[in-house]
């Protein structure tokens, strides 16, 4: 019997090397394998015999863990290995690759600044086109990562040709407010076209989808932590240089613009390549901030539903409130999508839930607020982009809040929930492409 | 025997899987078993597909699960259906009856020929 223990052994060992099979699946896999040698032995096999036929049946290790890839693509999701064979990304061949797309997006950002004349002059156009300078870069890595055609890369290219064209074409006012508003709302747009190539042109699906918000939120932290380490550089050599007589705002202004701007494609090169590292920051992060953010927002909601929003309630802190909500959205949408989907409901989950309780009242309050204003004051551009992107993320929140309950009640899946924010995502691109390409000229580019 | 071709396996999978929940809880190898009998030995899976199916159909909200140890037995996941579960196996089932009805019309109209040629 020892024999087979050790065998058993070996073999669970052998199983449990498939990043996409966890612990309980071995587990599950072992007792499975245990059953059919007891009935086999029962009929008179010896127990080696038994033990051969019940792992033959089981099915080749690498066959299985290629079915458990494709089944919990999400526990190993960049490394996929749906055909089957392990496959080696050239990691020497992307990082040059990679390099090739960052030093474009630095170089394009420098030669703007100075056309510009920034920062002495801050033409408006500047802050317009910001975006326009930066994301086709990254659209540009992926679209070559992911081996488009050339129609696709095309398709991928035309969002971007369009929004160049509008954006310096509109006649805005300058002292109007849809061209902040444009320039706010196109990095946004133009994120979710990045996602065209990053999903290797298949926008349908939703595991696809799922990816992408992973991505965008991996991509963050990068980019945060990208960003501290090259404010404490910028910090260290102004300290160093200064006694030499080196002015450091030179530096400062030569190298930060650049440097932002090669930061977004290096990040995006390190979510792609250096998966693992961030998957275990990921969660803790999110188990952090979601109860945080929870309680924040639920206090802020009470605040205001009793004293009312008075004086306060100015475009400035109604971009503080919609600012926030997106930033809760986004946590909430990352917490989802770094969810085991497998796990049956838990307190994360109820936190998540109240989470977004509080963000539907804040919502509900702020809506109240702004539909009163409109009342009295009547439209704006500010005020249409406001309450339009309000309603945007109510029925986003009133949808998840929904789901959320029945999930959290037994009466519905975590697939379901999963389901309504992926299939949600393009009322979020459509809003933002409205609001850079329908507001200005509805407000007549006031 | 038959040899059923693998697609066809892959597709019977689902509805199969829900239609033995639906008589009671289960576990993977007593679901294989169960298979096994029904078909005779005719209908073989890899023993190991099975739970990435059953994975999938957990996700799908379709079945719950649970690990449990009955007293003098080792210690399995339970797998139960779900009121979506039996939803989706409704739906497969109309499925399966239009294939199966259409392919019975039309053959059953081939039958005739050879049959009455070989009783004649």
């Amino acid at each position: 019997m020892d024999r087979l223990e050790a065998e058993i052994a070996e073999w669970r060992e052998f199983v449990e090397r498939s990043p996409a099979v966890d612990n309980g699946d071995v587990d599950e896999l072992e007792a499975h394998l245990r059953d059919q040698v007891t009935d086999l032995t029962s009929v008179g096999l010896a127990s080696d015999e038994a033990f051969l036929i019940a792992v033959k049946r089981m099915g080749s290790v690498s066959e299985l863990s290629r079915e458990f890839a494709q089944e919990h693509s999400g526990r190993l999701w960049r490394q996929l290995v749906d055909s089957g064979a392990a496959q080696e990304e050239p990691t020497a061949g992307s990082w040059v690759e990679m390099l090739g797309f960052a030093l474009g997006a630095a170089l394009a950002v420098q030669i703007a600044r100075l056309a510009a004349g920034f920062p002495t002059e801050e033409p408006a156009w500047l802050l317009r086109n910001l975006s326009l300078f930066v994301l086709p870069f990254l659209a540009g890595y992926f679209a070559r990562r992911r081996n488009l055609t050339l129609k696709q890369v095309l398709l991928s290219a035309l969002p971007f040709a369009v929004a160049a064209v509008v954006v310096n074409v509109y006649p805005f006012d300058p002292s109007g407010s849809t061209e902040i508003l444009v320039a706010a709302h196109l990095p946004v747009a133009l994120w979710f076209v990045v996602a065209y190539p990053y999903m290797g042109a298949v926008l349908t699906s939703h595991e696809g989808r799922m990816d992408f918000v992973r991505f965008t939120g991996e991509w963050f932290i990068y980019y945060v932590l990208i960003a501290l380490g090259g404010a404490v550089l910028t910090a260290l050599a102004t300290l160093i240089l200064e006694p030499a007589g080196i002015d450091s705002e030179q530096i400062t202004e030569w190298v930060l613009p650049s440097g932002a701007a090669g930061a977004v494609v290096v990040a995006a090169w390190l979510v792609e390549s250096k998966q693992r590292v961030v998957e275990n920051m990921a969660p803790v992060l999110t188990l952090i901030f979601t109860p945080l953010f929870g309680l924040m927002l639920t206090a802020a909601a009470v605040v205001y539903l009793v004293t009312g929003f008075g004086d306060a309630f100015d475009r400035e802190l109604l971009g503080i409130f919609d600012a926030l909500l997106v930033v809760v959205l986004g946590l909430v949408l990352y917490g989802i999508s770094a969810r085991d989907t497998t796990k049956p409901p838990g307190w994360m989950d109820r936190i998540q839930l109240i989470t977004v309780l509080g963000a539907l009242l804040l919502d509900l309050v702020v809506l109240g607020a702004m539909a009163a204003r409109i009342g009295d004051l009547g439209f704006t551009p500010n005020r249409t982009a406001a309450i339009g992107l309000n309603l945007v993320l109510l029925a986003n929140l009133v949808g998840a809040a929904w789901l959320s309950i029945r999930f959290l009640s037994g009466r519905g899946s975590f697939h379901r929930l999963e389901r309504w924010q992926t299939a949600y995502l393009p009322v979020f691109a459509v809003w933002a492409a409205v609001v850079v390409l329908a507001l200005p000229p509805l407000f007549s580019f006031a | 025997m038959v040899r059923i071709d693998k697609d066809l396996v892959a597709a019977t999978a689902t509805p199969l899987v829900l239609a033995i929940l639906a008589e009671g809880e289960s576990y993977g190898y007593a679901i294989l078993k169960r298979v096994r009998d029904l078909s005779d030995g005719e209908l073989e899976w890899t023993d190991g597909m099975l739970y990435p199916l059953l994975h999938r159909l957990h996700r799908l909200g379709y079945v719950t699960t649970q690990w449990r140890t009955p007293s003098g037995e080792r210690r399995r996941k339970y797998y139960t259906i779900t009121d979506d579960g039996r939803e989706a196996l409704t739906d497969q089932r109309r499925q399966w009856e239009t294939v199966t009805r259409t392919l019975g019309d039309v053959w059953g109209g081939l039958d005739l020929l050879p049959f009455s040629l070989g009783r004649a």
